[in-house]
């Protein structure tokens, strides 16, 4: 019965996000038709004036007006140097944020290694957080830097979707938009919109929204802690707090304000935020697919693309359910704890509940987490470190396999796109032709670019992790003893290096090592995937658009989806099973009692 | 040329001797960094093997020496077996290469100083001719060399080549000017102007490419090396980083060893996709070779690939669609003319005239009225034969004037000696060419008999063929000089989608580009000098070995036979490579799924011991699991030997229908069929005591 | 690079990157003041303006007027006469808001065996009475450690100790948990859960709790 409840929350919430995508989508669409060589079924007319009207005046001072189509290569540079200027500014604001007005509380300057790491996740979309963002930022930090970043790095991968797209609409084409139209576009056009409706919805439920960065309050219970000291009053700290999640979600940035993220009650205070919550990091990612129907003329395509993210999306998901609302194996097969009653019921919540909300209940924090490592947004409402071993799994996992099920804002799409070609590659082999997609030859120079896009992300992961086991004496900050010490340094290294920031959160990674290493696997990662997709738009967008006949390879089918399920497995996603042995496995399938011998205080 | 059964492949054992030769020989690590994949396998067996020797010296570690050897000797094989896979693909191409060779054993070519026939003669070794080469060739002789008919008309035996035993014309100008290295002359004389140099003619480029020696990586075959060059990267950095990840776990446990290389690498070269790695080139030959059988010589491993790809065929109506010429059909008579009449002058006008219209006529004629065939001597008449001129032929006897030509032709005719031609005949010959029929008129003196018509027979069972094409999504288009009611009527008969009708060179290469426009890969076939701009057009494009060196060289394939239908089986030929490729490269990553079942618990089993739940198959022991899946890795190559050289089946379907073939067979195949294989061979190994 | 086979120069490159800087900039700079003080100095300004209790932190006065929490932040209670929260693995002292953060004890990490027995003896200590079995929320810290929820099982097997305590009819505490009782939103989302903050601060404003508050 608790557990029908449960199932029934959760097609509830997943339909919301659905209904929500199937709207959006058509607005998406519009977005990034800019012109006569984009088809599609985009509107046009009111949508497209209101666009024009918005962007000319910032395009105009940018010197980019009127708007002037770039070739791949141009399109590559504006990205690389619109990230280096956003890491630039981001990092200054970061290291000077002691001298800069909105400083409340008089927190220091954010410390080099901290304010590096800080400002590649930030830029990268990774949201990965070394801090705890109520302690270590001014709001102004928070606003003027990560807001702005949450918001342009969302766009940018929005851009490098519409590229992608264009190389497969635009017949012989030598360019491919202008990065800083789509930039705008994406960014005032649909992100801005979608954040000011969700933080103002988010408010209403009782996310803070204030100049005031704290509040003194006089505590109810003044006996004091166990220790003696009598405390009578605590300081709430409170900010500019829905304005910035409404964005981390929608963007899946995922960078909280505070560090709980979407746990902490003032950034995710009910059950309604919790869902608007996950129907906003699932919202882009899903009616982009939509929009990619309809950019492309098909919108079965669109669907295909969406239903193969789903395929590999719902049996995550019936797991991480399952095993999250399962009593703890652990504390079930200790004697001393056989009165705790771990099992659901109308009267309380059961299943594994450390580091989980009473208000969410384990289900839709199992959902949430799902939802946050497959798209890469990375905000948690519960704290992944302490989910059971196949629940860790299910989250890692969903990270490793790339950010393609929903994925990032942009570069989901995009990568499954990628993983697509490599799929239609094989796939039209076997049935005899040269392979094409949506009528593009896919041929040597795809290859490369898109296994460039597939394999950067896991080769990074596992050397990054296999470096912190080399460096023993750093793998010793794992707090948590055994296969799961492991799983910590894997899960931070998959984070960085898909671009998720979501962490199994024992794991203190400020020391030189870890700042550094998962610096540099965000922002390799975040431009070996980005760059080598546009270079795939553009050279898509250079060929002829080759004829369709019974003899192509349709890709819209069940079985199509099938395969294109069956590659992100196969070359994404197999590459982690030895590592995941070694950790959540081993970790699932230990033996208990000698454990629990250990655990006798 | 000769046809080994598919079948046989494997069974003639003297190839099989030299081809295991040649595995060892293709170890020279300059030839393996071609194929990434099997290199870095190559690299991966030196050092085990080292490895393992060192052991043996006495150097400290953790894994038998034994096991190491044994790990070293799959990694060998796995490389030893793809080299053999290449090598017997390549020896299946020599011996088509030694008949291509034989036939062009050196002769003495009578070289000519000047290109006319008296010039003065040195014999010079038909290896030292060079392009440009003048060469005179006499009854007799062998052809020295290819070359191009500048003067002379003979007879030439061309069975060397085409297997065709009638002798053909070669003469100076026209279409018939080339003569082929290797073929022979029955009668008269030629003068030649050589037209390749030593090695550089058709037939040398076929033979180095079918032996695999200049063998040029094609597109497609460089994109799929992309991809495996970046799975083995990714597995190399899989198989690497588990010696970190291991010796972590050693530390958080206390308990186990960290992996030793041998494991490591054994995984490694199980999870490396050496399953198409290895048979890949195999695969390239083997297609070129299934070319060579037709009797289609390609100018690139390209040109093979390009044909699976293409989706209009330009298919000349005569020869391919139609059974050679057209054929009188049945006698229409003008009204007051008995059919019989009409029949008897229609055979007289034809007696003499050889075309096969005019002999189908005497032979309509003689079945339907029993009109028997004259002789024109007897009659003591005059043939009058066709002309450039007149258009029309005929018999002048007994003072009658009987011709038969096309009814412009005739009307002008009638006109002029002050007849006309009745409406009623205007009418007839309307219904027949809206039939898609060619009415000839008949006409004796002033007076029009009646209409001969003219039908073009389509020749058995082709429709079904375009259905099968266009059930592939492949388009067929006619190509014919007639006019669109003819050309609509045959078109609609054979159940082509298009047709192009008073087809000239320049409405063809027109169509090509119109076609290539709309993305369409096109094919066709031609040989005239005036087909060579659409040759060069298209995207396959097959030359008749009978055709002009021009048209040889616009071209991208050489069809020995000079059959126009043959575009069919090499748009099959292409496809299979392709669908071989695709199934072989589907079946090795499949394969992975089940070797980390039966590696990963075995290898981590001393750290874990909990991981032996993931046994599924329930293994010997860690070293036999080891061993067995290096060894199915190995032997699935040589296993699948036969697949790549012979193609998998090819069934002219649909892509949707193909594809879930394909994949059900290969891709679901792969993932099942290495389980019980990898039981069967751990239980081999444990019942040889291995422990 | 209209045909992207061939790329350009280093020099075509570079020049290629400096073209953009420009725009770079400027953009970058008319962005982070769009989206970073714009947007969230009006949606302060608007929030304030629609929801100003929820966008100050949903803070909660006494009677007195003075302001003893966020209905929404979970508070340290240790005294047998308040109702206890779940446990809090903030920093050093519970349910600190500065500091929040879950324990990220792993799943079969012996230490959460430890601290959930720990965390049962001590129940079982305080609620002597209740020998039912303990609901796993009140063993195991919340992710934020700033849960103010507890589940409705975890508020009733503490009402005897809190009656006695306070020295109030047990039907009086009974009721005041009933009604604290927040259900799930339309019976589907969320969990049904007794705000402990709440509870406490009706408990305290009752009449004579004060005396009872002040006793250890």
């Amino acid at each position: 019965m608790i557990m029908l409840q449960a199932w029934i929350e959760i097609a509830c919430i997943l339909a919301i996000t659905v209904v929500a995508a199937c709207a959006i989508a058509p607005w998406l669409a519009a977005i990034f038709r800019v012109g006569a060589k984009d088809t599609g079924d985009a509107p046009t007319g009111l949508l497209q004036r209101c666009l024009a009207a918005i962007e000319r005046p910032l395009l105009q001072a940018a010197g980019s007006w009127p708007v002037r189509e770039m070739t791949a290569g141009e399109y590559g540079a504006a990205i690389l140097v619109f990230h280096a200027a956003g890491f630039g500014l981001l990092l200054g604001i970061l290291r000077l944020q002691a001298v800069l007005p909105w400083n409340p509380a008089g927190v220091p300057a954010v410390p080099w290694l901290i304010a590096l790491n800080t400002a590649a996740s930030f830029t990268t979309n990774t949201n990965w957080q070394s801090y705890a963002g109520e302690t270590t930022l001014s709001p102004l930090s928070q606003t003027l830097g990560l807001t702005v970043q949450n918001f342009v790095s969302a766009a940018s991968g929005l851009c490098v979707l519409a590229v992608l797209t264009r190389g497969l609409v635009r017949r012989t084409s030598g360019t491919i938009g202008n990065f800083w139209q789509d930039l705008v576009r994406s960014t005032l056009g649909l992100l801005l919109p979608l954040a000011i409706l969700l933080a103002a919805a988010l408010a209403s439920q009782g996310v803070v929204q204030t100049f005031a960065t704290s509040r003194e309050v006089a505590l109810i219970d003044t006996t004091g802690s166990p220790a003696g000291s009598a405390e009578t009053t605590r300081r709430i700290l409170t900010g500019p707090v829905a304005s910035q999640v409404a964005i981390k979600q929608l963007g899946t940035n995922g960078g909280g304000y505070f560090n709980a993220n979407s746990a902490h009650p003032f950034e995710n205070p009910t059950p309604l935020t919790n869902l608007l919550e996950i129907a906003a990091m699932l919202l882009i990612p899903l009616a982009s697919c939509l929009a990619f129907g309809r950019w492309v003329g098909d919108r079965r395509q669109g669907r295909a693309l969406l239903a193969a993210m789903a395929l590999l999306f719902l049996p995550f998901l019936l797991i991480i359910v399952h095993v999250e609302t399962r009593p703890n194996p652990l504390l079930q097969a200790d004697e001393l704890l056989q009165s705790v009653d771990q099992g659901a019921s109308t009267d309380h919540e059961g299943g594994s509940l450390e580091g989980k909300e009473v208000r969410f209940g384990a289900a839709a924090s199992a959902l949430f987490a799902v939802g946050t490592t497959a798209t890469s947004c990375g905000a948690v409402n519960a704290m992944h470190d302490s989910f059971s071993p196949l629940g860790g799994l299910v989250a890692m996992w969903m990270i490793q396999l790339g950010e393609v099920v929903f994925g990032g804002v942009g570069t989901g799409l995009a990568g499954l796109i990628a993983y697509t070609l490599v799929a239609v590659f094989v796939a039209g082999l076997m049935v005899g032709r040269s392979p094409e997609y949506l009528g593009k030859k896919i041929e040597a120079r795809e290859m490369k670019m898109g296994m460039i896009v597939l394999l950067v992300p896991p080769i990074t992961t596992l050397i990054g992790t296999a470096a912190a086991c080399v460096l023993r004496g750093e793998a010793a900050a794992a707090p948590n003893p055994g296969p799961h010490g492991f799983s910590e340094l894997l899960y931070a290294f998959s984070s960085a290096a898909n671009n998720n920031g979501s962490a199994f959160g024992g794991l203190t990674a400020t020391s030189p090592f870890w700042t550094l290493s998962l610096a540099a696997a965000m922002l390799v990662s975040r431009m070996l995937t980005m760059l080598p997709l546009v270079a795939i738009g553009g050279s898509l967008a250079a060929k002829r658009t080759v004829a369709e006949s019974p003899g192509t390879l349709p890709t819209h089918t069940p079985l199509f989806v099938l395969l294109v399920a069956g590659t992100v497995i196969l070359v994404g996603a197999l590459s982690f099973v030895p590592a995941l042995a070694l950790g959540p496995l081993a970790e699932a399938l230990q033996p208990l009692p000698a454990l629990i011998q250990k655990g006798t205080p | 040329m000769s046809q080994p059964t598919p079948g046989g492949i494997l069974s003639d054992s003297s190839a099989i001797v030299r081809a295991a030769g040649d595995a060892f020989v293709k170890l020279d690590p300059r030839r393996m960094i071609l194929s990434p994949v099997m290199f870095t396998i190559e690299v991966g067996a030196l050092l085990i093997s080292g490895l393992a020797l060192a052991r043996v010296a006495g150097q400290p570690g953790t894994e038998h020496p034994a096991f190491i050897a044994a790990v070293a000797a799959g990694l060998w094989a796995t490389v030893l077996f793809a080299n053999f896979a290449e090598a017997m693909a390549e020896g299946r191409g020599r011996a088509q290469a030694d008949a291509l060779r034989r036939t062009r054993s050196d002769t003495l070519a009578k070289r000519l100083a000047a290109p006319r026939r008296e010039a003065k003669v040195e014999p010079t070794p038909s290896t030292q001719l060079r392009a440009g080469d003048h060469v005179l060739i006499e009854a007799g002789d062998i052809v020295p060399g290819d070359g191009e008919v500048i003067d002379g008309v003979a007879s030439v035996d061309e069975s060397a080549i085409t297997g065709e035993s009638a002798p053909v014309i070669r003469e100076s100008g026209g279409d018939r000017n080339t003569v082929t290295g290797g073929t022979r002359l029955l009668s008269d004389w030629l003068v030649v102007r050589i037209t390749a140099n030593p090695g550089e003619s058709f037939l040398d480029k076929m033979i180095s490419m079918v032996e695999g020696a200049k063998r040029q990586k094609t597109p497609n075959e460089i994109a799929l090396d992309i991809l495996l060059a970046g799975l083995t990267l990714v597995f190399l950095v899989v198989t690497a980083t588990l010696l970190p990840f291991s010796m972590q776990a050693v530390a958080a446990t206390g308990r186990g060893e960290p992996l030793g290389l041998a494991v490591l690498a054994a995984l490694f070269v199980c999870l490396a996709p050496t399953t198409i790695g290895g048979l890949l080139p195999a695969i390239g030959i083997a297609g070129i070779d299934r070319m060579v059988r037709a009797n289609v010589l390609a100018t690139s491993g390209r040109a093979v690939e390009a044909a699976g790809d293409v989706d209009v065929l330009l298919l000349d109506k005569t020869g391919t669609i139609t059974l050679g010429n057209r054929q009188a059909a049945t006698f229409l008579p003008a009204a007051g003319v008995s059919e019989e009449d009409l029949a008897d002058a229609a055979q007289l006008s034809s007696l003499a005239d050889e075309t096969p219209e005019g002999r189908s006529i005497v032979v309509l004629a003689k079945n339907r009225y029993g009109i028997r065939g004259r002789e024109i001597e007897s009659l003591d008449a005059t043939f009058v034969p066709f002309t450039a001129q007149t258009r029309m032929s005929g018999v002048d006897f007994d003072g009658r004037q009987i011709r038969k030509g096309a009814r412009d032709t005739i009307i002008k005719h009638v006109e002029s000696i002050g007849g006309q031609v009745p409406a009623e005949v205007h009418r007839i010959c309307d219904t027949v060419a809206r039939a898609g029929a060619t009415p000839l008129v008949v006409t004796d003196g002033a007076t029009v008999l009646g209409v001969v018509e003219l039908k073009d027979v389509v020749k058995g069972g082709i429709a079904e063929r375009f259905k099968e094409l266009r059930a592939m999504g492949i388009r067929t288009v006619m190509i014919t000089g007639d006019n669109p009611l003819t050309a609509a009527a045959i078109a609609a008969e054979a159940g082509v989608d298009d047709f192009l009708a008073e087809a000239t060179p320049e409405a063809k290469l027109a169509m090509i580009r119109r076609y290539q426009q709309e993305g369409h890969l096109v094919a066709m076939t031609g040989d005239g000098t005036n087909d060579a701009p659409a040759l060069a057009q298209a995207d396959v494009a097959v030359a008749m070995n009978s055709g002009t060196q021009a048209a040889k060289e616009a071209g991208n394939m050489v069809d020995l036979d000079s059959n126009p239908t043959k575009l069919l089986e090499i748009v099959a030929v292409g496809k299979q490579l392709l669908m071989t490729r695709g199934s072989l490269t589907t079946f090795s990553l499949a394969n992975d799924v089940s070797k980390y079942f039966a590696i990963v618990p075995a290898a981590f089993g001393s750290i874990y011991p909990q991981l032996k739940a993931l046994d599924i198959m329930r293994l010997h022991s860690p070293t036999t699991a080891v061993l067995a899946a290096v060894a199915f890795n190995a032997l699935v190559i040589v296993g699948l030997v036969p697949m790549a050289l012979k193609g998998v089946q090819y069934r002219p379907l649909p892509a949707a229908v193909l594809l879930q073939r394909n994949l059900l067979v290969w891709g679901l195949g792969g993932l099942l069929l290495p389980f019980p294989c990898i039981k069967l061979l751990d239980m081999l190994l444990a019942a040889c005591g291995v422990t | 690079m209209p045909d992207p086979e061939t790329p350009p120069s280093a020099a075509g490159w570079l020049a290629m990157l400096i073209a953009q800087v420009r725009p770079a900039c400027t953009l970058l700079a008319t962005l982070a003041i769009i989206t970073g003080i714009f947007y969230p100095l009006a949606m302060t300004m608007a929030i304030q303006q629609l929801f100003p209790y929820q966008a100050s932190g949903s803070l909660v006065q006494d009677a007195q007027g003075t302001v003893r929490g966020s209905a929404l932040i979970g508070q340290p209670f240790r005294a047998p006469q308040w109702f206890h929260g779940r446990p809090s693995a903030t920093g050093e002292t519970p349910c600190d808001p500065t500091a929040s953060g879950g324990s990220n004890l792993g799943p079969t990490n012996p230490a959460l065996a430890g601290l959930v027995r720990e965390r049962v003896a001590a129940l079982r200590a305080e609620n002597g009475s209740f020998l039912g079995p303990l609901p796993i929320d009140l063993v195991t810290a919340s992710g934020s450690g700033l849960d103010p929820h507890i589940s409705p099982a975890a508020a009733r097997l503490q009402v005897t100790r809190v009656a006695a305590a306070r020295g109030l009819p047990q039907e009086i505490v009974e009721k005041m948990v009933t009604d604290h009782l927040e259900p799930a939103m339309l019976g589907i989302f969320g969990r049904p859960r007794v705000n402990v903050f709440l509870l406490n601060l009706a408990l305290g404003s009752l009449p004579g709790a004060a005396a009872a508050d002040r006793s250890p």
